[in-house]
């Protein structure tokens, strides 16, 4: 289980087989809801990825921040409390001003309250820019099978210098 | 061997005084002004004379400095919050100025200013293990190009070394690896850099600034903001000691405060943000001082209140401010001057330690209120100790001390009911240099024999009083 950074990298190599992928979890915005966060955090790591677990209440700017920081491929988000849409709408926006436009955003949990029809949800958050929405109740696994594949089809060849933050000239 | 030579060069007074440690006390002590030409030697053989003893006798000795301008560190980083908010807290813990703390990747105009600043050390962070190599490597371009003979130290994500070494391969200066500041998102780990740092300084720093000779002859050479956060652990750790508690030090330009406490949420109620912070800390704040950055202070400060608060006129307190621009070494005659003074220390004491502790944002959610805190929650620390400035030997140490009380109210996580000491005899340096030679015993002694207790602060109710504490003057 690759939770500790023993493989050295070639530089920006970001293949899974390699290196271990780095990826941000949290619960998104005022909700405190820490059960679900503890088991995807536990799930994604025994699926091989390193997990840079935010937790509860994490600000949009702390989920940018860690994933300049580390490097991340994907934020791997919560909502529970039925605020998912304020708490999440410009994320995509504030990734692409930080230089990290391209990374993938999966969010899940119960997204909304009152509102039944799935599909719409999820066209809903697709259109703010979530590469995947999940419906209340998924279980880990979807999500973590989904992410491989994804990065699968990215190649797993990020062109090193895609997570340049402001500044760079 | 139980006598030791102390020595502290560089700030205003060099400072020299004989300790016995098997009977901890302080045997002689001298200051004398600090010599710059041709260097701090003078100044050292004359307080060592003054103090009844001379540099060359046989005693160890133990030295800190802060001459030409102290240990001047560049801290460079990726993210503000992250990893270079790390290497400025890195630098500091080992007792350095942090000239500036550059983010991201290096630009034209960083290069520019790092070429301006020409700082002693670069600290080159950037990136968990595991995480971003692009901007540390970049940023080791940049650095090596621009300030191709400054020591560097790197501790940024280790999987970037094998790159970094090539680029730095040319490097005239020393390059120094230490483990990363920030292995893992919100995990800081200071030490290993902060000791590479205090290796350049002793190795390669303390020559560069004509401190060959005292080098030669030191057992020991520390900066000596170093060597007063090591007092702070010391005070802290020791039983019987001072437990959570806060350090003020308000000089001509700049607002040291050292803090000893882990400072975790205080209920179960608030959620902790952001990276956690060490348990001994340092921050300079350097728009804070009493002479040369006083503008730094009337800026922030709301005249009205502190006039209404201090019992003073706008009016004097302006004059006071007008008399010191033109001359930093003012000092003041008048009772409204010297109120004036006090007031303002007051004023840089609460805003530096504003600045150092952590604060709780309250944050509405969807079921009602909860509390976010960032950085440490210093409320129970039990003393604010006074050293060095008008805080240690004004005329009025406890109305610059209350300044650090938590006042009802705010959001700042300073101490809810401190009781206060002075530092009377300035002698913080020197029991870090005791502690920093193993020597905690005797330091730990030393100090809470010498700190002077100053009325004004909080009943001891059921606090426990170091022993061997002078109370009142
Ligand atoms: C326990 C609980 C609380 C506890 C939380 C304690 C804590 N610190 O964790 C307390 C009492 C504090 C609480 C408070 C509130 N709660 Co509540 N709470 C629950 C409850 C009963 C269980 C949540 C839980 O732990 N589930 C178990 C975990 C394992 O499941 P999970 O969180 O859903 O996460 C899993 C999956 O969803 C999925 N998943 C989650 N995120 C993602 C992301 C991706 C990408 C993927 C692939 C998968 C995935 O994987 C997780 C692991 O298996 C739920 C109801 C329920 N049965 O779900 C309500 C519920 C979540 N709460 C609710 C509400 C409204 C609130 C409150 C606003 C007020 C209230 N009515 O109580 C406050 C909000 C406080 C705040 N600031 O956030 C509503 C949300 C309504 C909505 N969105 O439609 C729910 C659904 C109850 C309901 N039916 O009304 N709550």
């Amino acid at each position: 289980m690759p939770t500790s950074p023993e493989v050295p990298s070639p530089r920006h190599h970001g293949c899974p087989s390699a290196t271990p992928v780095n990826i941000v979890l949290g619960v998104i915005g005022a909700d405190c809801h820490a059960v679900g966060n503890k088991i995807l955090e536990i799930a994604f790591r025994e699926a091989g990825f390193r997990v840079n677990n935010l937790g509860v209440m994490v600000a949009q700017a702390e989920f940018i921040a860690a994933a300049l920081e580390t490097d991340a491929r994907a934020m791997v988000i919560s909502s529970l409390c039925g605020h998912a849409e304020i708490d999440c709408r410009g994320l995509r926006e504030r990734c692409l001003e930080a230089g990290i436009g391209h990374i993938l955003l999966y969010l899940g949990g119960n997204l909304t309250v009152g509102e039944t029809d799935f599909p719409t949800v999820e066209r809903r958050f697709r259109e703010m820019g979530f590469d995947r929405v999940f419906p209340p109740g998924t279980a880990p696994e979807e999500g973590i099978a989904a992410l491989w594949e994804d990065l699968r089809r990215r190649g797993c060849r990020q062109p090193a210098g895609d997570t340049k933050g402001p500044g760079r000239a | 061997m139980p006598e030791l030579l102390l020595a502290d060069v560089g700030s205003t007074f060099t400072k020299v005084c004989v300790v016995h440690t098997d009977e901890p006390r302080l045997l002689a002590r001298a200051a004398v002004p600090t010599t710059t030409e041709p260097d701090v030697n003078q100044g050292l053989d004359a307080a060592c004379r003054l103090a009844g003893t001379a540099l060359d006798t046989a005693l160890p000795l133990l030295a800190s400095s802060s001459a030409a301008g102290g240990l001047r560190i560049a801290a460079v980083g990726l993210v503000p919050s992250l990893t270079a908010k790390a290497a400025e807290m890195a630098a500091l813990g080992a007792g350095a100025k942090v000239v500036g703390t550059f983010p991201y990747a290096l630009n034209t105009d960083d290069e520019n200013r790092l070429r301006t600043l020409e700082p002693d050390l670069v600290l080159l962070t950037g990136g968990t293990d595991g995480g971003d190599t692009s901007h540390i490597v970049g940023n080791a371009e940049v650095i090596t190009r621009t300030l191709p003979a400054v020591p560097v130290v790197v501790a940024g994500n280790r999987n970037a070394h094998d790159d970094l070494r090539r680029v730095l391969d040319g490097h005239q200066g020393p390059v120094r690896f230490a483990d990363n500041v920030m292995p893992e998102l919100n995990r800081l780990n200071l030490g290993p850099s902060r000791d590479c740092i205090r290796q350049l300084f002793l190795e390669r720093i303390v020559i560069a600034k004509g401190m060959g000779r005292l080098k030669a002859r030191a057992d020991l050479l520390v900066p000596t903001p170093q060597a007063v956060l090591e007092a702070v652990r010391l005070l802290g750790q020791t039983a019987g000691g001072l437990g959570d508690f806060l350090a003020v030090d308000i000089g001509g330009a700049t607002t040291d405060v050292y803090s000893h406490g882990a400072g975790l949420p205080s209920n179960a109620g608030v959620v902790y943000k952001g990276l956690p912070e060490p348990i001994d800390k340092r921050t300079v704040e350097a728009d804070l001082g009493m002479r040369h950055t006083l503008s730094g202070v009337m800026a922030l400060i709301d005249l009205e209140g502190l006039c209404a608060e201090h019992g003073l006129q706008p009016e004097e307190v302006m004059a006071w401010t007008t008399r010191v621009a033109a001359d930093p070494g003012a000092i003041p005659h008048s009772t409204q001057e010297t109120a004036a003074d006090t007031a303002l220390a007051a004023a840089a004491c609460r805003l530096a330690v504003q600045r150092h502790c952590g604060r709780l944002e309250e944050v509405w959610g969807p079921e009602g209120r909860v509390f976010l805190q960032e950085g440490k929650d210093l409320g129970d620390a039990g003393w604010v100790v006074g050293t060095g400035g008008p805080a240690a030997f004004g005329p009025a140490p406890e109305v610059i001390l209350a300044a650090a009380r938590r006042r009802a109210g705010s959001a700042s996580l300073l101490p809810r009911a401190p009781r206060f000491l002075a530092d009377r005899d300035y002698l913080l340096w020197a029991v870090g240099l005791l502690a920093q030679a193993g020597l905690d015993e005797a330091g730990a002694r030393l100090a809470l024999h010498h700190l002077r207790e100053v009325p004004g602060g909080d009943a001891p109710s059921c606090r426990r009083v170091p022993e061997g504490t002078h109370r009142g003057e």
